[in-house]
């Protein structure tokens, strides 16, 4: 069993200086979300995530209503909507609105709705310059990876890396230091901001009753990108809509604190519509383009829904012992980490990785930081069950299956049971010589073989349990 | 038309039909602690000062023309048209540009400038924050584009917090596109974690309360 | 409530640690209780549950309902067999209304081993005493799913002669995961190296736990790194004197 993903975990357990920098970065962020909720600071914090999951479930459990109200009320403040059912459509929305409106360049603010579909590459492929505004996401692009972290996209690499790549794609001396590989990145966008025809941002939130688009960030590059050309695109996800601007006021609350440990982040933007009469700068345009893009998929089954609530806060990746170990690129799709792995089986299908369910040791980390209370360790179970039930459709796995049946007969049969576990435990190694680091009689097992290969076993001790009961 | 097809994908998912009410949403969770002027004016200095900002008091209009003219030193600036900023004589100080209503005049001034002045519309104690409505007397880039950012705000305008600000505009959309929430310079971690301040935005932030 | 207890051992401790079991039961006779072993017992049915097999492990499970059907209180030392009872026999059963009560009325008699002792039997001090220097390790099903942190270091901290010296960083997965400890045994074995050296950090000479399965992931990193720290299950460090 050696898959693509098997690897990618192997080469970054392998990689030392990666360990170091996923560990060191997580941590932090760990820490300053633990400091940020912590009952002397925000007393009501669980409180608000049990609001927070409420007007979410209430949000999703209506979804056409709110979507509809949403729209009238983008379109009553001089805005249009665009539903789009794939990244082909996203594509040809903004590609027909450039060809119409002479846009060439265009600028963009970070978007995990669009990095599902590879917006960038698709408007460059029809000739338009499509650039990443977000340091981090600048950084990616011009190393053409995709984002390490949902909150932090170029967690992985290091100032020594930025230099390089820095020193490579805008041809120009290579320069370690941090802030000024920052003033570089600030200068050269900032000439694209006050030339771009066009800005796209994602969304944090859809707000029915406002028809407003809310993005929350730290660099102001979403601030740029939504007020300094002439027109703004935010491309977002169905799932964001929520009813009332007033459900700003607990969302707001919880997604900085969980995301970085900011009580706000240094910008929220609250948009709805392109300016108005009498407004001196701001947007002559302004669209709203609603993805599906597999969500509706995930809409019927009422337990796994509850996926759709995130706000992509990245909590979870930090809080996950797996993603501390494995990071974001080992994951076979955009999102990483928990919640990465329960979003990615749901949108793509369970064949697309149907190792990636399995890859946790349902420690519920993920659970207990998740600001919206989403059952991450519950709908991982699920998907466990939905792989195998496709396996079994497929045929796939068959050795395995016939184990865990002959594992539920020994364990409705309590005298075989016995005889086998006495049977096993007569090829092991006796107690007398300690913890082994192999059983010769046994390595032909492969789940020996895989616990042996990182730690001892425990020899088998001269009676279970049930025998020395019997003798007491 | 993906619409359509949308909606009905989403109403068949859920058993619902087109047109259907939703019932109830939970209720509006909003807290609005007692706290006096000045409690929320020293809170919000605090809070700027936290996040590396900068955080001044005025005693009177004309101590907030001073703290203006002390911190811009003529250097050039461009206030926006908040009439406050003209009450506390700030628009006429030597060096600062305003009044402008043209937006390619606007852009270019911002661009160049080295500091954006506006007033804000609220501020909230609790975080720190600044909030600006965009409008004819605020416009966006000046709190954007220059390199350091002054806002001037009399304690009145200061609340305690978000609870508040949505309770004084249970919809930001009626009255502006525009709502944004400023919370301390432009910042970043993007490289190794380690905290830069003014990315995009403005890397100084320096906030005078009056009164 | 009478002060007779049946004895679920977990198939782990039954197979490989039987001393874990007859250490809970040393403390739990020393308290007075009547103790009642149910032959038929095996496990929770939590390995299937886990790998995605939910008919086999729906089978596992009717099993133990019948063979706990006349227990009045159940005390098991791991949280995780614990928290599989009490916390996902219900969704294994979620269409069966008449198992679904016989669940229901299981999940109140059925208690972790360190809950028992501060719960019902009402007791911190079981009058133990232990020389020496340990670390609790908070097994996560234990800490999560069922919510105990405080009764396993309250029941430390009255055993004579031991120093407890908490971890840093507190509260993280020592790897185990079930199948997940051989499906991803690289990734597995890398998440006990941490804990491991957290462990080490802290100069204890013994870590203990509510579960011999973390235990087991422990020790099995600790040996093999030949790092001369012993790991005990809280109840054996309860029955030591």
């Amino acid at each position: 069993m050696s898959t693509e993903f098997d690897r990618k975990i192997h080469e970054t357990l392998a990689d030392a200086k990666l360990q170091l920098a996923i560990y060191t970065a997580t941590g932090r962020l760990k820490a300053k979300r633990v400091e940020m909720v912590a009952a002397q600071v925000l007393p009501d914090y669980q409180e608000l995530r049990a609001h927070a999951h409420a007007i979410k479930k209430h949000a999703i459990e209506n979804l056409d209503h709110y979507l509809e109200e949403f729209e009238r009320n983008v379109e009553a403040h001089g805005g249009k909507v665009a539903y789009c059912k794939d990244g082909t459509e996203v594509a040809d929305f903004v590609l027909a609105l450039a060809r119409e409106r002479g846009a060439r360049l265009i600028v963009k603010s970070k978007s995990m709705t669009t990095e599902e579909v590879d917006l960038n590459e698709r408007l460059e492929h029809h000739g338009l310059e499509s650039v990443e505004t977000d340091l981090g996401e600048y950084i990616l692009q011009l190393a053409q990876e995709r984002p390490y972290h949902i909150v932090a996209p170029a967690l992985h690499m290091t100032r020594y890396d930025v230099a390089d790549l820095f020193a490579r794609r805008l041809h120009i001396p290579s320069e370690v230091v941090i802030e000024k590989q920052t003033a570089i990145a600030r200068s050269v966008l900032r000439q694209k901001f006050l030339a771009a025809d066009i800005g796209i941002s994602g969304a944090n939130f859809l707000v029915a009753d406002s028809g407003a688009v809310v993005i929350v960030e730290n660099e102001g590059n979403a601030r740029l990108t939504t007020s300094a050309p002439r027109i703004h695109i935010a491309i977002a996800g169905i799932e964001k809509v929520i009813p009332r601007a007033q459900d700003l006021a607990t969302f707001l609350k919880l997604l900085a604190r969980s995301a970085t440990g900011q009580a706000l982040s240094v910008y929220t933007s609250f948009l709805s519509g392109p300016r108005r009469g009498g407004e001196i700068d701001g947007p002559e345009e302004f669209y709203v383009v609603l993805l599906d893009n597999g969500r509706t998929r995930l809409l019927p089954d009422r337990g796994k829904r509850e996926s759709l609530y995130c706000i992509r806060c990245g909590a979870c990746l930090n809080a996950c012992p797996v993603y501390r170990k494995i990071g974001g690129h080992a994951f076979p799709w955009v999102y990483s980490g928990p919640i990465g792995a329960i979003l990615t089986p749901q949108f793509m299908g369970v064949a697309h990785e149907p190792a990636l369910p399995f890859a946790s040791s349902l420690c519920g980390a993920c659970g207990e930081v998740c600001p919206v209370k989403i059952d991450i360790p519950k709908i991982l179970l699920e998907l466990r069950s939905d792989v195998k039930k496709s396996e079994a459709r497929e045929k796939q796995h068959r050795l395995e299956t016939l184990a865990f049946r002959a594992f539920a007969w020994l364990m409705r049969h309590p005298r075989m049971y016995e005889l086998a576990g006495r049977a096993a435990a007569a090829m092991a190694p006796s107690e007398d010589g300690g913890w082994v680091r192999n059983v010769p009689g046994l390595m032909n097992i492969p789940p020996v073989r895989a616990w042996l290969s990182q730690r001892d076993l425990p020899p088998a001790p001269a009676k279970s349990f049930r025998e020395m009961w019997r003798r007491r | 038309m993906s619409r359509d097809h949308i909606l009905h994908r989403v109403r068949t998912a859920l058993g619902r039909s087109a047109g259907e009410e939703a019932g109830p949403p939970p209720p509006v969770r909003l807290r609005l602690p007692e706290s006096s002027v000045e409690s929320r004016a020293r809170q919000m200095l605090a809070c700027v000062e936290a996040l590396a900002g900068e955080g001044l008091r005025a005693a009177t209009e004309e101590d907030a023309r001073a703290c203006v003219a002390a911190a811009i030193e003529g250097k050039r600036a461009v206030a926006s048209n908040a009439p406050y900023l003209e009450r506390c004589g700030i628009t006429s100080l030597p060096g600062v540009r305003s009044g402008i209503t043209d937006p390619d005049e606007l852009r270019d001034l911002c661009a160049a400038a080295d500091f954006g002045i506006t007033s804000a519309d609220y501020a909230l104690a609790d975080t720190g924050t600044l909030v600006l409505l965009a409008s004819p007397r605020e416009a966006r880039l000046v709190s954007l584009l220059p390199p350091a950012h002054i806002a001037v705000i009399p304690c009145g305008r200061i609340l305690t917090g978000l609870d508040e600000l949505f309770s004084i505009l249970p919809d930001p959309a009626a009255a502006t596109s525009s709502m944004v929430l400023i919370t301390g310079p432009s910042r970043t971690a993007d490289i190794e974690q380690i905290l830069v301040r003014g990315v995009h935005g403005p890397g100084r932030v320096m906030v005078v309360v009056v009164g | 409530m009478s002060k007779r207890v049946s004895l679920f051992v977990t198939c782990l401790v039954d197979q490989l640690f039987p001393k874990v079991g007859m250490a809970m039961a040393a403390v739990l006779e020393r308290l007075g209780y009547e103790l009642d072993f149910p032959e038929n017992q095996t496990c929770c049915g939590q390995p299937a549950f886990n790998s995605g097999y939910r008919a086999e492990a729906r089978a596992v499970a009717r099993h133990f309902l019948d063979t706990f059907e006349r227990s009045e209180c159940i005390v098991v030392p791991s949280g995780s067999c614990t928290a599989m009872v009490t916390h996902h026999f219900a969704e294994l059963f979620h269409k069966d209304p008449a198992a679904l009560e016989r669940v229901h009325a299981l999940e109140k008699r059925i208690w972790e081993f360190a809950t028992f002792l501060t719960g019902v039997a009402g007791v911190e001090d079981v009058g133990a005493r232990m020389d020496d220097v340990v670390t609790f390790h908070d097994g996560c099903h234990a800490l999560r799913e069922l919510g105990i942190a405080e009764a396993p270091r309250r029941l430390l901290a009255h055993v004579r002669g031991l120093e407890l010296r908490e971890m840093e960083p507190a509260a993280e997965c020592c790897g185990f995961g079930g199948t997940f400890a051989v499906k991803f045994a690289e990734l597995s074995g890398a998440m006990a190296r941490t804990r491991m050296e957290a462990i080490l950090r802290t100069g204890a000479r013994t870590v203990v736990s509510l579960d011999p399965s973390c235990l087991m992931q422990l020790q099995g990193a600790l040996s093999r790194a030949g790092a001369g720290v012993r790991t005990m299950h809280l109840a054996e460090v309860l029955a030591s004197r």
